[in-house]
């Protein structure tokens, strides 16, 4: 055999080898984004399938032609046309200014439309009554506050399946980003700001929730398990909940909001109704005092 | 009130990896003082590097920092990717969350602003006044200054390694995590004066290079004659203009919130975080083009030399370039689809942002027909060529995926972005640039780079990427977000993390290869001589001149009939007559752009550590050098018409040599 052939095999060989074991990785790991439990996940996993499809019809033609360009007209090939002054042709010119325009054009119309369908502001349609849930971005763990229940979670989300969950979203924190892949994509926690988020679990499951914009030394550790029931478990699971001793009153809450690395489960039975309208409140008053007038003190102690 | 302000011993007091990196500072340093003292060549570096005010030596000096900069910049790459590959479920890795996030935010800051500014700025300054026949750039003295702006820029990231931290809140520094409030230390202030005297370095060279192509074309240039790559300088540039301003107002804001407690970005007093992020990105999206755009004006070059045929669709290209121009500042908000914006607002700005993709397939569709019924030479610069059509076809699909608002909520600041960036910076900057340096090196030094070294790290280089960031497409669709620096074992992301750790090492053999071809090369210099001035065959004017070009570039200044230049002269020669030559001025040299870009060193370091009295005394002597300066006079030097027909006529003789 000559070595060009023995290249090409132990190559082919290589490539073999490294799309079988990702096939096997890819088998035994689900991924997330494109295996969605959810019904706005699923649309976007949709959009992705589309959005791919429709790219690969310009994608594939340019790989084609560069490599086979690249060997067709290679210096040592001078059998192959040359033709060093042909450097227009309106016909091609206007074919790739056209055909890439026309496809952008298909996926402006398709990104209009699920701009506004899958807005995280909107709410969902359902038969069943919506769950609200108020998340507050703490340094470093997430608190979830059940306004209709009355209780409050850290690291811990839990609602009933096929139901819209409203959550409103906030953050004690620099900026981090409420993230829950296998339900659908994400928005940001923002200090003195609020903001909304529609999901639906299409099934009972426990999925895998995460920040993620970057807030500081533990952020790493903002991870929490949002676990979608049927509507009787989560009755259920609210009736306990409301048995545990712990409450989440103001003094609480301010010590829960100090800066803590890898935080366990944490259930409150009772939670304040004003806390989420006041953690946001906190931050639209000039100076509460202490904290914020630090930062102007040590500016102007330094001076 | 102290007198050293923040600044105490505490301040050099590190832990075992860091005073690592604190001791490679200083010994790297120490090195090359002493190989200096070693070789005496202290006068010979002062005389014809630092003081020079010749572009092209300014063009090699900002290529030789951002060199440095990128092994800095791979190593803190290195140590992310081990940092990763190991911290899963219990284990800790080899970094603490603190300092692993102070080396993510130093290795975007140092690859954007200290590696790919300073390759562009470097390429450009060697060889836009060669291409447009011009002696010189239209203010050579700021062209000086704005180097040393940029050299305190670096000199001050590194120093952060020495005395004090960098800062860990990415590269970006969003507000409120980089405020006062939570990061208290000196860090942010090390990233705001780096980048912002960096950045008025970058401005003024914007401006310089703007007026040198707008006004110093050789007479016959029209703009439509003008090569791809000044082309691409120039819509560079103009977005240098546009968009620098607002990062200099920007960190200028975020340092009055942390110097005198003002509150631009914080909740309180009316003031929003949000606007910081606009404003940012209202710079940082045209920045990445302001990279970009050389880099496709270098393909363009590079593809039609070694293509031997005219460029494919000049027009359509400088078209194609101007709609990227215009389009880079009304995207910005793409960043930041998951703010909660409206539907309208984030439906616009995704649809502006899959618009640039048609221009950018033209370029790509435009370089495949300039290689079509060519005679296609597979060296190194085409080699990466190729490399990028493949890495930045991927990349750019995962950008239009991204630029549609609901998939970039699945996908944002996750891994998946990461790898999209790096398909873009690495896969198109930085092979654009890599493909620049091996192309003009030549022109700039006399003689070839060794070609069988430079195909090595080509492969070296397209292997590592694809093995580093095609797992980080995957990590991110598995849920991964990025700046993680542990996570749980039972997520099942170790064996990607792990992969992707490999290809970094693979991409540091490919550096290897460089250094050694260096090295080789140079060596080697006698028998890679370019004694013709155009080794390639090229077509634009660079090529007319010896190989390297005189101090003034051109003795006598062309006159231009067509777009290549050089390649419609070659094929039709004039009668040579007699050459008539005329009096040259060129800039003497002088050390004020140094000394004045000194004083912003000192005004820098001492706001970082809260020295006022020092920074009042650097504000002070910045002023005074900058009068001074103003007024000298007797600032050029005549090279007589006799002197000018005896340099050349020995450079016919012998050829130049270094």
């Amino acid at each position: 055999m000559n070595s060009a052939v023995v290249k090409v095999l132990v190559v082919l060989l290589l490539i073999g080898g490294l799309v079988g074991g990702l096939v096997l990785f890819l088998a035994a790991h689900p991924v997330a984004v494109l295996d969605p439990r959810g019904l706005i996940a699923s649309e976007q996993r949709n959009l992705i399938v589309v959005t791919t499809l429709l790219m690969l019809l310009i994608v594939v033609p340019v790989f084609g032609m560069t490599f086979g360009i690249a060997w067709k007209y290679r210096a040592g090939n001078t059998k192959a046309r040359y033709t060093p002054d042909w450097d227009h042709s309106r016909v091609a010119e206007t074919l790739w200014w056209g055909i890439p325009s026309v496809i952008i054009v298909i996926l402006a119309v398709i990104t209009w439309k699920s701009s506004h369908d899958l807005d995280p502001f909107k709410p969902l349609i359902s038969p069943n009554k919506p769950v609200t849930i108020q998340v507050v971005a703490l340094p470093w763990k997430w608190l979830f506050i059940y306004p209709d229940q009355n209780i409050a979670t850290v690291n811990y989300v839990q609602f009933p399946e096929n139901t819209p969950i409203h959550f409103v979203i906030t953050a004690d924190a620099p900026m981090n980003s409420f993230w829950i892949p296998q339900l659908g994509g994400q928005i940001y926690a923002m200090p003195g700001m609020s903001t909304q988020l529609h999901l639906m679990a299409s099934e009972v499951g426990s999925y895998a929730g995460s920040s993620a914009n970057l807030s500081g030394a533990g952020f790493a550790n903002m991870r929490f398990e949002a676990k979608a029931t049927t509507q009787v478990a989560f009755d259920d699971w609210v009736a306990a909940t409301k048995k545990s001793p712990l409450h989440l009153g103001a003094t609480d809450y301010n010590q829960l909001a100090q800066p803590s690395k890898r935080d366990d489960v944490a259930y409150y039975g009772i939670a304040s109704n004003e806390l989420y309208d006041s953690i946001i409140m906190k931050y639209m008053l000039p100076a509460d005092g202490t904290k914020h007038e630090h930062g102007a003190m040590q500016g102007m102690r330094a001076q | 009130m102290n007198l050293f302000g923040r600044l105490t011993l505490d301040a050099v007091q590190h832990d075992a990896i860091q005073t690592f990196g604190q001791l490679s500072v200083v010994m790297g340093g120490l090195t090359v003082v002493a190989l200096l003292f070693y070789s005496k060549r202290w006068k010979w570096l002062w005389r014809e590097w630092l003081t020079s005010l010749d572009p092209k030596k300014i063009g090699v000096m900002y290529i030789v920092v951002a060199f440095v900069m990128l092994l800095r910049g791979v190593m803190d790459a290195a140590m992310m990717r081990t940092q990763q590959a190991l911290a899963a479920g219990d284990a800790q890795g080899i970094l603490s969350s603190e300092h692993f996030q102070q080396v993510f935010s130093a290795h975007g800051t140092i690859m954007i602003f200290f590696v790919a500014m300073g390759l562009m700025f470097g390429l450009i300054n060697l060889i836009v006044p060669l291409q447009i026949g011009a002696r010189d750039v239209a203010f050579p003295f700021l062209n000086s200054v704005s180097f040393w702006l940029f050299a305190v820029g670096m000199g001050l990231v590194n120093l952060s390694l020495v005395v004090g931290e960098f800062a860990a809140a990415g590269w970006l520094a969003y507000p409120p995590l980089s405020g006062l409030e939570y990061s208290p230390g000196v860090g942010v202030d090390y990233w705001i004066w780096s980048l912002q005297i960096a950045g008025v370095g970058s401005l003024l060279a914007g401006i310089n290079f703007l007026v040198t192509i707008l006004k110093m074309r050789a007479p016959g240039m029209t703009l439509m004659k003008m090569p791809l790559f000044t082309w691409s300088v120039l819509c560079s540039m103009i977005l240098v203009v546009f968009a620098f301003p607002i990062l200099t107002g920007t960190l200028g804001m975020l340092s009055l919130d942390r110097l005198m407690g003002m509150h631009f970005f914080t909740s309180d007093f009316g003031g929003n975080a949000m606007m910081y992020i606009n404003l940012i990105w209202a710079w940082g999206h045209p920045e990445v083009y302001i990279l970009i755009l050389p880099a496709f004006g270098i393909f363009s070059e590079v593809v039609a030399t070694f293509s031997s045929k005219r460029l494919f669709g000049y027009v359509s290209m400088v078209w194609a370039l101007g709609a990227i121009t215009f389009l880079s500042f009304i995207v910005w908000l793409h960043h930041f689809f998951t703010m909660g914006a409206g539907a309208n607002v984030n439906a616009f700005f995704g649809i502006m942002t899959m618009v640039i993709a048609i221009p950018t397939g033209v370029k790509i569709f435009n370089w495949l027909f300039t290689m079509y019924r060519g005679r296609i030479r597979f060296t190194t610069p085409m080699l990466w060529f190729l490399g990028f059509v493949v890495t930045f076809t991927i990349g750019g699909m995962a950008g239009v995926l991204m630029s549609v608002p609901a998939i970039d909520f699945q996908v944002h600041n996750s891994l998946f972005l990461v790898a999209h960036f790096h398909s873009m910076v690495v896969g198109g900057v930085l092979f654009g640039f890599f493909a620049g340096i091996t192309y003009w090196f030549p022109k700039i030094f006399g003689f070839k780079l060794h070609e069988k070294l430079g195909i090595y790290a080509f492969w070296c280089w397209i292997v590592g990427f694809l093995a580093a960031f095609m797992p980080l497409y995957i990590l991110g669709l598995m849920g991964a977000t990025r700046r993680l620096d542990h996570y749980d074992a039972s997520l099942g992301w170790q064996w990607l993390f792990i992969v992707a750790g490999v290809g970094v090492a693979i991409i540091l053999l490919g550096i290897g290869f460089q250094i050694l071809q260096m090295i080789v090369s140079v060596l080697q210099r006698h028998k890679n001589r370019d004694r013709t001035g155009d080794p390639w065959g090229g077509r634009t004017l660079e090529w007319a001149t010896s190989s390297p070009p005189p101090e003034y570039n051109f003795a006598i200044t062309a006159q231009v009939h067509d777009r290549d230049a050089f390649w419609a002269a070659k094929q039709a020669p004039l009668a040579v007559a007699k050459p008539v030559y005329h009096d040259i001025a060129v800039p003497r040299n002088t050390a004020m752009g140094m000394y004045i870009a000194g004083a912003t060193f000192v005004i820098g370091f001492a706001l970082i550590w809260h020295i006022w009295w020092l920074a009042a005394l650097g504000l002070a002597s910045m002023l005074l050098l900058i009068v001074v300066r103003l007024s000298a006079e007797n600032t050029e030097r005549i090279i007589t018409t006799d002197e000018l027909a005896a340099l050349e006529a020995g450079a016919d003789k012998s050829g130049r040599t270094t």
